[in-house]
């Protein structure tokens, strides 16, 4: 089943053409990899399903909702997780959860905020104010928000940027977990060893276009590399 | 370059931004303004007065009198019956006139005997402003000379068997004020600016804290929002853009509200040791003060100002990039808020010319600071007037800044609109 449908996704700021008409699908619990360069068009397309920004033109449907016509329903279902996200400094690691999880169905916010700690296992320190946070711990509180109300999609933007290597191999743990009960992931990653550890299929995106896109050991193949980082730099050549 | 001088290169460069002296160049504009505002004063109290007289004495202090009255003032009514009082005061108010002085008939007489001659003053007043009260002051100046002459007379004509103490104070008066419809027996118009002078140095002053401080929590609130970078994370949730806007603004208000209680009590102690004694009982002893429903009113008009305050700060917020630029972005509000102030404790509404009336009225802040005033005086279309029209921009603006958060510009930070571009074209 496709939980997510891109067609013709066109976005314009400005003058400038940040995104040229690209089009791809997820399957349902699929683990979907956006590779591309700094500037390329990653963060825009992930802003764009996640709602933050309106497309120029195209279509999007996330789980038959209409991205455009139905923002809102949309925003029940997804879970968006910015690469330099932050949280409320003010707040302790727990009351920025449980601050979330009441955006959410009020029965559940309990097992929400349960479900967050743990994934973020911070141990006591989950009591502690988030301004005192180092930045990897800050990550896996965000990582444990994102995930925490299981949500039919989760948009990770470089949702292992600047940790280090314990930290980041976790969150990559963490995310092929939720990824096995159920939720679709689309992630974007300068990190090409990770996507090719973690994503089922992968877009390579360049200059706003897709240029490639499949399954990691299918592109391998087909361009005859040892790894992903390989594949891209043939397909941009090319 | 040395090191010094590299490090002050430097350091110039970041500080000579126009930021930094913006605020300053208004603030001298608004001086400068204020100054030339203060300089007509003078200007003021060189011009003659305008007065009516009605002068039934025959006797030679009452002569006294009116050769003043004739000389010093522009006498724009003369009677010497008392039946044309009331034709006098129409007279006086259709040409913007200060006081009617009515001599009575045994003003010298009582003069000759020891006793004091009594003047009846109708006060014309204008407006409760400072600036306002110029004018009465001037005639109050022209009583003062009339004093003066007639003593030197008594002495003259007492040969040096004068009373000294009704000499040098031969005259009394009894005063009535007409002031916006009302008529106040017993009181000069200096005595109801006095009794005014709380509200047009208190409320303003309540108001511009109020309105700062919760403006520059919104901004500042939208402005770490971005800093922080939480702000994509809530825009992503499952909550209607207009929550996120309402619960800002309602959470401002409420910690500007409390901050500015806090801030009252220490302020309203250190205005109290200013304030004319006896003002309270004064306000009350002349039917000077708000009635319940007149508070309810003026309650309402603070919390639709503040809501339009915080709106427009949050429109203001949505352009703020971080923490410091917010700082620069409270400016507009803080001049907003100034202008008002300024007018309101110097001249009344009613006393600005049209333009300045406008100008006032037009900046929502405004209505707060005179919405007291205007009820103590029952004028209400006022009051209602400036209610609607401050509601409707507090509805504006909200709608604005939800119409801002659902677009592009509250996540990528740009301030140019599509009209905009096409005009820079």
């Amino acid at each position: 089943m496709v939980a997510v449908q891109v067609k013709d996704l066109v976005k314009y700021y400005g003058e400038v053409k940040a995104v040229k008409g690209i089009k791809f699908n997820i399957e349902k619990g699929e683990i979907f990899g956006l590779i591309g360069p700094n500037g390329a068009g990653k963060t825009t397309t992930l802003r764009i399903l996640s709602t933050l920004l309106t497309l120029t033109s195209g279509n999007v449907k996330i789980l038959g909702f209409d991205l455009e016509k139905k923002p809102e329903e949309v925003r029940k279902i997804i879970s968006y997780l910015p690469e330099d996200a932050g949280a409320y400094k003010n707040l302790t690691g727990k009351a920025y959860l449980e601050f979330i999880a009441n955006f959410f169905d009020p029965s559940e916010i309990k097992k929400f905020v349960t479900r967050g700690i743990e994934i973020a296992d911070l141990g006591e320190r989950i009591n502690s104010k988030v301004e005192t946070y180092s930045k990897g711990m800050k990550r896996r509180l965000l990582v444990g928000r994102a995930l925490m109300t299981s949500p039919k999609l989760a948009i990770l933007d470089e949702p292992t940027s600047g940790l280090d290597v314990v930290n980041a191999h976790e969150i990559r743990n963490i995310v092929k977990k939720t990824a096995e009960e159920g939720t679709t992931v689309l992630l974007s990653s300068h990190n090409m060893l990770e996507v090719e550890y973690m994503c089922d299929r992968i877009a390579l995106i360049n200059k706003g276009l897709i240029v490639e896109e499949g399954k990691p050991k299918d592109l391998m193949k087909k361009y005859k590399a040892s790894n992903i980082e390989e594949v891209f730099t043939k397909v941009v050549k090319q | 370059m040395s090191a010094l001088g590299n490090i002050i290169f430097k350091e110039l460069k970041e500080l000579m931004t126009p930021a930094t002296f913006l605020p300053i160049i208004i603030m001298a504009i608004v001086f400068g303004s204020m100054g030339n505002t203060i300089g007509g004063i003078e200007d003021e109290l060189q011009e003659p007065p305008t007065i009516a007289l009605i002068n039934i004495d025959n006797g030679e202090f009452s002569k006294i009198a009116v050769d003043v009255f004739n000389n010093t003032a522009n006498v724009t009514f003369y009677s010497q019956n008392t039946a044309d009082k009331q034709q006098a005061i129409n007279v006086l108010k259709e040409k913007e006139g200060q006081a009617l002085l009515i001599i009575n008939q045994n003003f010298s007489e009582n003069i000759e005997k020891g006793e004091t001659g009594v003047f009846e003053i109708y006060w014309i007043m204008q407006g409760a402003g400072i600036l306002d009260s110029i004018s009465s002051s001037v005639v109050e100046g022209l009583i003062n000379t009339v004093n003066t002459n007639i003593t030197m007379q008594l002495i003259q004509n007492g040969n040096g068997s004068v009373n000294t103490t009704n000499a040098l104070n031969p005259t009394g008066r009894n005063e009535t004020t007409y002031f916006k419809d009302k008529e106040l027996t017993g009181i000069s118009p200096s005595q109801i600016a006095n009794v005014l002078s709380q509200q047009s140095t208190f409320i303003p002053i309540i108001m511009m804290i109020i309105i700062i401080m919760a403006g520059q929590i919104v901004i500042s609130s939208m402005a770490l929002e971005k800093e922080n970078k939480t702000l994509e994370t809530l825009l992503t949730l499952p909550v209607k853009r207009s929550s996120i806007v309402a619960g800002k603004i309602i959470a401002a208000a409420i910690v500007g509200l409390i901050l500015a209680v806090i801030y009252m009590m220490g302020m309203g102690v250190y205005l109290s040791s200013f304030q004319f004694q006896g003002a309270a009982g004064g306000a009350a002893a002349f039917d000077l003060t708000l009635s319940g429903t007149d508070m309810i009113l003026v309650g309402v008009v603070v919390f639709v100002s503040l809501v339009a305050a915080l709106a427009f700060c949050m429109l203001l917020g949505t352009m703020a990039k971080n923490f410091k630029s917010a700082q620069t972005l409270t400016f507009p509000v803080a001049i907003l808020v100034l202008i008002p102030m300024f007018i309101t404790m110097f001249k009344d509404f009613d006393t600005l010319p049209l333009a300045l009336k406008a100008v006032l009225f037009g900046i929502p802040f405004s209505h707060p600071m005179m919405a007291p005033r205007a009820l103590l005086f029952d004028d209400y279309l006022m009051v209602f007037s400036g209610i609607i029209y401050v509601a409707i921009f507090a509805l504006i603006m909200i709608a604005i800044v939800v119409w801002v958060f659902k677009t592009d510009k509250i996540v990528t930070g740009s301030t140019s609109f599509k009209w905009m571009n096409r005009f820079k074209k």
